[in-house]
């Protein structure tokens, strides 16, 4: 699966989701962790900020007991080896050599397409895997972005780096208002209302004038010359929006994130505005969905309503279940499969779709976690 | 304008008859059942596999001979959702709400490309059309079909409403609807009144179905995603579990898209119907008769 | 030094009057316990005052501000923390994940210090950590803090829950049943957990069925029936309460 040529974006600087929480025998730097392991709680207390939390005496006495209860269990070899940051950029070296071992436009335009669905995958577990919000309208996003940076483009002649900063707005606002009426109600509503919203989006472009009607945009330029170097820019922005999102994911924000998912009033309790949380979580999704449109458009210099359909929402949601939910490395991964399987198995094309809908029911009732599972376990620190 | 309400009242009771099973199952599992719709779809393409089998229809015994379809594919869709329920969603019932929502759009995406796998992916022309005299009500032309299939509507309606206000299986359904663990206790089988519920509301789902098939005459693989969405929108306007409510929404669901229509022109029509769905979710998330339930921390 | 005002609290759920009435306050640094039969409105009481349900009438009020209309997070912030009855940890997310919530609030760091791993956010993901060991040491938590917290036993889970509102800071915690379901010797630790909290300076509001542990720990009692209050006082007060041996006693005074 991982073959050269196979494997075109960059599951790399994901895998710093488990880098800087890798073992420190893996050879990651650790230097912003302390060793707990030796760490008397006198030592914890003197840490700033804790001053005023100080413990009594009294569990001075169970402290580095426990803390050795806490470290028994070393982990395996393979976790090691998949938990670990090389693996990452082992990645997106494989993606980097891949065009020197094919590189015919059809190769390099199926691994842009690849790269630009890794994206998209990544955007979307922001918000169904650390969040646990089931968006079924992502290509909604992907469209806006698509669609403001095309339009603007084209009427206005502008290269296409100008529109970003409009394609950031636009995309903002569209997770707004989608968000912030729709994230107070039950989770269950959230799915539906996206799904509505992704037809919405899809039904305007098809009508508006300014947008092409169905037969959409064209002509829109490239970001630079060359397939080849676009497919290097691509992979380059994907590399970087997999690791800023998992790292997003790492951070407090994306702790909150999990916490909403485990158990919305126990955040709240926490201190966490849950409401507030998920819209985060919702306009961050909407914004990488939003930049790879920029990409898509680019590549592909002509994008129509036919691309943003409901099934081009489900089949990045495939991506993100097959692969690991909250998992950077396996969303990645699932991205990749489910983008280059068809390409392979070009003769089931009548059935994959069908083959798609029964995995995704097999999946949740047998392996929920995905191929590569977030890890439950926490590294040792 | 009477010709504005009577299309709306028309599609609105299509949309109301697809909306009580997503009602029914959300009121009694809590779940969003997004293949509910592809059920409708399933209904269509049933009708037309049996009118297929038995040949040709002539147009004088069109009537009796559909409406023995009917219940016949009631009968399938019925079976089909119950199956759908026992392989699918039971063994999750107890597993977080999000694996059971992917589940069912799992299965959507089954039925809707099976389906494309088993009759292709062109529209399907319907074997038997409703040839109907037209009417003239108050200025509005309406059909005798027309009228025939909504007066079908409304007799299952009415039969679904006796069945869960009157009898021992609704008040079954209710109580489990109000808590599963207590009704379970109480000596009812919980996993056989969950059945008859997916069969009841997918039964509904395919008499919708058949008489789509027969009213606009073209079924293809995907046209369940649209009602779907649209019975979701009708339940939510009506107050999601409450089978009155919901049938209410269907109408006025149905009004509203005609009205919009003729104010913004058809193709914006579906546009109007999702906004009207999120003016809802915001302004009045309970619907117009579901009731407010405080949740328990 | 009045922490936590409570005055008059009314709640109803449709018709049914869940709290009629109630009134009692904490003083800083106090340990007071509610206690009552089942359905007395004790939950419903701490539900009111974290924010998780509004309150028909009446006044909450934490060192004088008012809390009502609050989210529960805007009171969180305030220095309120809880624990659930039945038990409410991140199951899946690991046992320092879990206390790394409490450090949400006081956590400084942004958005981009994320993105670009900037001094910052190493330093606040560090102290984010050690917190979470320090309070997890303070709970005496055995089990394995690196795996989730639902592979803990149920003991140790409701530690974890403690140590999850500690790392909050809080000046008041509201532990609701922290004693149900624990065995004999547990018991005993919570005892002491709860008097090494109190020496933190924190006011303790206990909710508990465990009379011997009320009457051990509290510094006062209310005795709460049918959403009202029946007595409030010194244990051994409450204790001789005729109203209390009546209504919550029954006729057989086990404590």
């Amino acid at each position: 699966m991982k073959g050269p040529g196979q494997d075109p974006a960059a599951p790399g600087p994901d895998s710093a989701l488990s880098g800087s929480d890798a073992p420190p025998e893996t050879g990651a730097p650790q230097e912003s962790v302390p060793s707990p392991g030796s760490g008397s709680p006198a030592e914890t207390g003197s840490a700033p900020g804790s001053a005023e939390a100080r413990p009594p005496g009294g569990s001075r006495a169970t402290g580095p007991k426990t803390r050795l209860r806490g470290t028994t269990k070393p982990p395996t070899v393979a976790s090691r080896l998949l938990q670990n940051r090389w693996a990452g950029l082992a990645g997106l070296l494989v993606a980097i050599l891949a065009p020197f071992v094919n590189a015919t436009p059809y190769a390099l335009s199926v691994m842009t397409s690849a790269a630009i669905f890794v994206m998209l995958a990544a955007g979307l577990n922001i918000v169904v895997g650390y969040c646990g919000l089931l968006d079924l309208g992502y290509a909604a996003f992907f469209a806006v972005g698509a669609y403001t940076s095309g339009v603007l483009a084209t009427r206005f002649d502008l290269p296409l780096l100008a529109t970003v900063p409009a394609v950031l707005v636009a995309t903002v606002i569209a997770g707004i208002v989608i968000g912030a009426p729709t994230l107070r109600l039950r989770s269950d509503y959230l799915a539906v209302v996206t799904l509505g919203f992704g037809e919405i989006i899809r039904i305007t472009a098809n009508n508006l004038e300014v947008t092409g009607g169905p037969s959409g945009v064209y002509g829109i330029p490239h970001l630079v010359d060359g397939p080849v170097a676009f497919y290097y820019l691509t992979v380059a922005v994907v590399a970087v929006a997999v690791a800023g999102a998992a790292r997003l994911g790492r951070s407090r924000l994306g702790r909150a994130w999990r916490f909403v998912r485990e158990d919305e009033d126990a955040a709240e309790a926490m201190g966490v505005h849950t409401y507030r949380v998920k819209l985060a979580a919702y306009i961050a999704g909407a914004i990488w969905g939003g930049l790879a449109g920029v990409l898509f458009g680019a590549h592909l210099s002509a994008i129509s309503p036919a691309s943003f359909t409901f099934l081009q929402s489900a089949l990045v949601l495939m991506a993100v279940v097959l692969g690991g939910m909250g998992s950077m490395p396996g969303v990645v991964i699932g991205a990749i499969v489910i983008s280059i399987l068809p390409e392979i198995l070009r003769d089931l094309a009548d059935h994959r779709f069908f083959l798609f809908g029964v995995l995704l029911i097999v999946v949740m009732l047998l392996r929920p976690q995905g191929l590569w599972p977030a890890r439950s376990k926490e590294a040792l620190k | 304008m009477t010709q504005l309400v009577w299309n709306g009242l028309f599609v609105g009771s299509f949309y109301a008859l697809v909306a009580l099973g997503y009602s029914m199952v959300y009121g009694i599992i809590k779940l969003l059942n997004f293949a509910h719709g592809d059920l409708y779809m399933l209904g269509a393409f049933t009708g037309f596999a049996i009118l297929g089998a038995a040949g040709g229809v002539s147009s004088s015994a069109a009537l009796p001979v559909l409406l023995a379809v009917l219940l016949a594919t009631m009968v399938i869709t019925g079976l089909a959702g119950v199956v759908l329920e026992r392989v699918a969603y039971r063994p999750l019932r107890g597993a977080p709400r999000l694996s059971l929502l992917i589940t069912a759009v799992g299965a959507s995406f089954a039925l809707e490309y099976g389906m494309r796998v088993v009759a292709g992916a062109d529209p399907r022309v319907y074997p038997v059309r409703l040839g109907g005299t037209t009417l003239e009500v108050f200025g509005a032309r309406l059909t005798v079909q027309q009228l025939t299939l909504v007066a079908v509507a409304v007799v299952l309606m009415a039969g679904l409403n006796l069945l869960v206000t009157r009898t021992r299986e609704g008040r079954a359904m209710r109580a489990i609807a109000l808590d599963p663990r207590t009704s379970a206790l109480m000596g009812i089988d919980v996993n056989a009144v969950i059945s008859r519920t997916f069969f009841l509301g997918s039964a509904l789902a395919g008499a919708a179905g058949v008489m789509a098939g027969a009213y606009y005459g073209k079924i293809d693989f995907l046209m369940g995603f649209l009602i779907g969405l649209k019975a979701f929108t009708a339940a939510v306007i009506g107050g999601i579990g409450n089978i009155p409510g919901t049938m209410l929404g269907g109408l006025l669901l149905g009004l509203l898209e005609s009205f919009g229509t003729f104010w913004l022109g058809g193709e914006w029509r579906d546009v109007f119907a999702f906004g009207v769905l999120i003016l809802f979710l915001t302004v009045r998330p309970t619907g117009l008769l579901g009731e407010r339930v405080t949740e328990r921390v | 030094m009045t922490l936590l005002d409570v005055a008059d609290l009314r709640l109803s759920f449709g018709g049914l009057l869940a709290i009629d009435g109630l009134s009692f306050s904490v003083g800083e640094g106090e340990i007071v316990s509610v206690i009552g039969p089942n359905g007395a409105g004790k939950t419903s009481a701490f539900n009111c005052v974290t924010g998780f349900y509004r309150p028909s009438s009446g006044r909450i009020a934490l060192r004088g501000k008012d809390l009502r209309g609050l989210r529960p997070s805007a009171v969180a912030g305030l220095g309120v923390a809880r624990t659930f009855q039945n038990l409410r940890l991140f199951g899946e997310l690991s046992v320092l994940d879990n206390v790394r919530a409490g450090t949400h609030l006081w956590l400084r760091q942004s958005v981009f210090d994320a993105l670009l791993h900037t001094p910052r956010y190493r330093r606040s993901e560090r102290e984010c950590t050690e917190q979470a060991h320090h309070w997890l040491d303070f709970v005496g938590l055995r089990g394995d803090r690196y795996g989730p917290a639902r592979a803990l036993s149920y003991g140790e889970q409701r530690r974890t829950e403690i140590a999850r509102a500690l790392a909050r800071h809080p000046s008041l915690l509201l532990l609701d049943e922290p004693a149900a379901g624990l065995n004999h010797g547990e018991k005993a630790e919570l005892l002491s957990l709860i008097r090494r909290i109190q020496n933190l300076g924190v006011a303790i509001v206990l909710i508990e069925h465990d009379m011997g542990l009320v009457m051990e720990v509290s510094e006062r009692v209310v005795v709460l029936n049918f959403g009202r209050e029946i007595a409030d006082g010194r244990p051994e007060d409450v204790r001789r309460d005729p109203a209390v041996i009546e209504a919550y006693l029954g006729g057989e005074p086990h404590a």
